[in-house]
């Protein structure tokens, strides 16, 4: 089954051309990988998912249903979630209140019920913190969920962030270069961790990333983007091992 | 701890009083009972500075959740509180309606016209430059000014307070019903606030939109609700604000709101722009040194000494008494 699907996907800055025609098929539970050189538009491409830019031309479906022109509130709500390639976790507070802060779509209770501290504020607050350490559990966060988020190692900050994204409840979880920065064995560990997340959840994930062995590793298929149009699709081994791509990557 | 030493503090209060009360009986040189009169009158001064104080603090949390959240500094803020105090002089003079039902009216007026403000005049610039909103900021505070003298007229218009209590008198110091209602009023929403921003959805949202107004969306925040609801408080309070003053001094005219709106705004930067505990600190410290200074230094230099008070602590601490330190990755 088909759950996000691009449709000549074209947006321009002016003259740029910065993804162009751009068509893409990710079928549910599948591991997708989306490469290319510096500037090719990969971030672009989430920034047109997520509804912060809004595209000239093409059709973005989740589950047939077409996301262009919607904000991006109504995107989240529609079930897409992302991650950034700089990190924007919300520093000053604690990794649980940035994991509710996620959960804030689902679990509700009104200001004054809040305020008054009624009870179903300490109810749903208890359902809240339950879910959220939960989800930090998943990610080895549980011990540090009363520290502040500024506070965690880079590594860790980047799986919060995960975390954070997964609390939405996505259908679809974007990932911006979720290796960007880590060393070879936190590398490895994410690996583990997204292809757990997958399982686990029977979640789609769609990723941006520079680190060939990751995306070797984990993805499926992938898409590779160059100059904002694709260059290949398919197999990730095949599509990596095709020559316009390694010319794309090495120059010629 | 903190309980405890609480409980010294009013313990100490309620035995001063006591023994304060029949003070007369027992003390007979003159001297003594020059001392305790001295004493009497700083109390009574330092009330004065509490009641000052508090309305500073009710408009500097105005601005504090404004520049917090929103990331501007809102001028026309003073000039909501002259809104605030006309509304209330035409609700009770004009439409004779009780004081309770006409405050709340004035609050609804002044939250519907922050946030008015905030979707015609700010938001389209919340992209641009924060010197081109700062600006516009102060188009809006002249423009409320000039609509306000076009209606009503440079004269000064009489306000019946909307306080009805009789003054207190407490071991020879005088409290007005006006300044303990001020006093109660600005404790209390300083505590409802801090438990709004605390244990509401609303409340956490702010801080998300405070911090990654981007990755706040992308959680699912309404980032123009948010900021909306942010402007409506401000302005509410700002409401408050303008009935406890005008109660105080009774009188309203164009430019009522734009003397405090300034004062409170250095208390907000003394207590540590963004910060709520910290426009409420700064709010009364600046009332009380402000009364302190004009009783016991000088009318004229009160002013130039709050300013000075503010100028020391800067650059003592840039980012105020309470403000956070914020470092700025690149």
């Amino acid at each position: 089954m088909i759950l996000l699907e691009l449709k000549n996907l074209s947006i321009a800055f002016g003259g740029l051309k910065a993804v162009s025609e751009l068509n893409m098929k990710i079928k549910k539970g599948e591991l997708y990988g989306l490469i290319g050189p510096n500037g090719a538009g990969k971030t672009t491409v989430f920034n047109l998912l997520t509804g912060v830019y809004r595209p000239t031309e093409g059709q973005i479906l989740l589950e047939e249903e077409n996301l262009v022109g919607k904000s991006t509130i109504e995107i989240n709500k529609k079930g897409i979630a992302r991650t950034f390639q700089n990190i924007r976790l919300f520093h000053h507070m604690t990794v649980l209140d940035n994991v509710k802060i996620g959960l804030g779509n689902q679990l509700k209770y009104s200001v004054l019920e809040g305020m008054l501290r009624l009870p179903r504020f300490f109810k749903v607050e208890k359902e809240m913190d339950e879910k959220a350490i939960e989800l930090l559990t998943v990610f080895g966060l549980e011990k540090e969920k009363d520290i502040l988020a500024s506070n965690l190692p880079y590594g860790k900050q980047r799986k919060l962030e995960i975390a954070r994204a997964l609390a939405t409840k996505p259908k679809l979880l974007l990932l911006d270069e979720p290796a960007a920065g880590m060393n070879p064995n936190e590398t490895g560990e994410l690996m583990k961790t997204i292809k757990f997340i997958r399982d686990e959840f029977q979640m789609t994930i769609l990723l941006i990333e520079h680190d060939m062995k990751l995306v070797s590793g984990i993805c499926e298929r992938i898409t590779v983007l160059n100059f904002g149009s694709e260059l290949a699709h398919g197999e990730t081994n095949t599509v990596l091992n095709n020559p316009q791509v390694i010319a794309a990557y090495l120059g010629e | 701890m903190q309980y405890q030493s609480k409980i010294w503090v009013y313990g100490g209060l309620v035995l001063f009083f006591l023994w304060n009360r029949d003070i007369n009986k027992r003390v007979n040189s003159t001297k003594v009972k020059e001392l305790i009169i001295l004493i009497m009158e700083v109390i009574a001064q330092f009330m004065n500075g509490l009641n000052l104080g508090s309305i500073y603090a009710l408009i500097a949390l105005g601005y504090t959740m404004v520049y917090g959240i929103a990331k501007m500094l809102n001028f026309a803020h003073g000039d909501i509180i002259m809104v605030g105090a006309y509304t209330l002089s035409i609700a009770m003079s004009f439409l004779s309606l009780p004081a309770p039902v006409a405050i709340f009216i004035s609050m609804a007026v002044c939250a519907l016209l922050g946030i008015v403000i905030e979707r015609i005049a700010y938001k389209p610039l919340r992209m641009s430059s924060p010197l081109a909103v700062l600006i516009t900021a102060i188009g809006v505070s002249y423009f409320l000014q000039s609509v306000a003298l076009l209606i009503f007229g440079s004269q000064q218009r009489k306000v019946e307070s909307a306080v009805n209590l009789p003054s207190l008198l407490i071991g020879g110091v005088e409290i007005t019903g006006e300044a303990m209602v001020t006093l109660g009023v600005t404790i209390f929403i300083m505590a409802a606030l801090t438990s709004f921003m605390k244990y509401t959805k609303t409340g956490m949202a702010m801080l998300a939109v405070a911090e990654d107004k981007g990755a706040a969306q992308l959680m699912g925040i309404n980032v123009n609700k948010t900021i909306s609801v942010t402007f409506g408080i401000g302005s509410a309070l700002a409401a408050v604000a303008g009935v406890l003053l005008t109660s105080s001094y009774g009188f309203v005219g164009p430019y009522t709101g734009s003397m405090p709106g300034i004062k409170a705004f250095v208390a907000a930067v003394l207590g540590g722009i963004g910060s709520v505990p910290g426009a409420m600190v700064g709010g009364l410290l600046l009332g009380i040194i402000e009364s302190l200074s004009k009783a016991y230094i000088s009318t004229e230099l009160a002013d130039a000494i709050v300013f000075g008070v503010l100028i020391l602590v800067l650059l003592v601490k840039p980012t105020g008494l309470l403000g956070k330190k914020r470092i700025d990755k690149v």
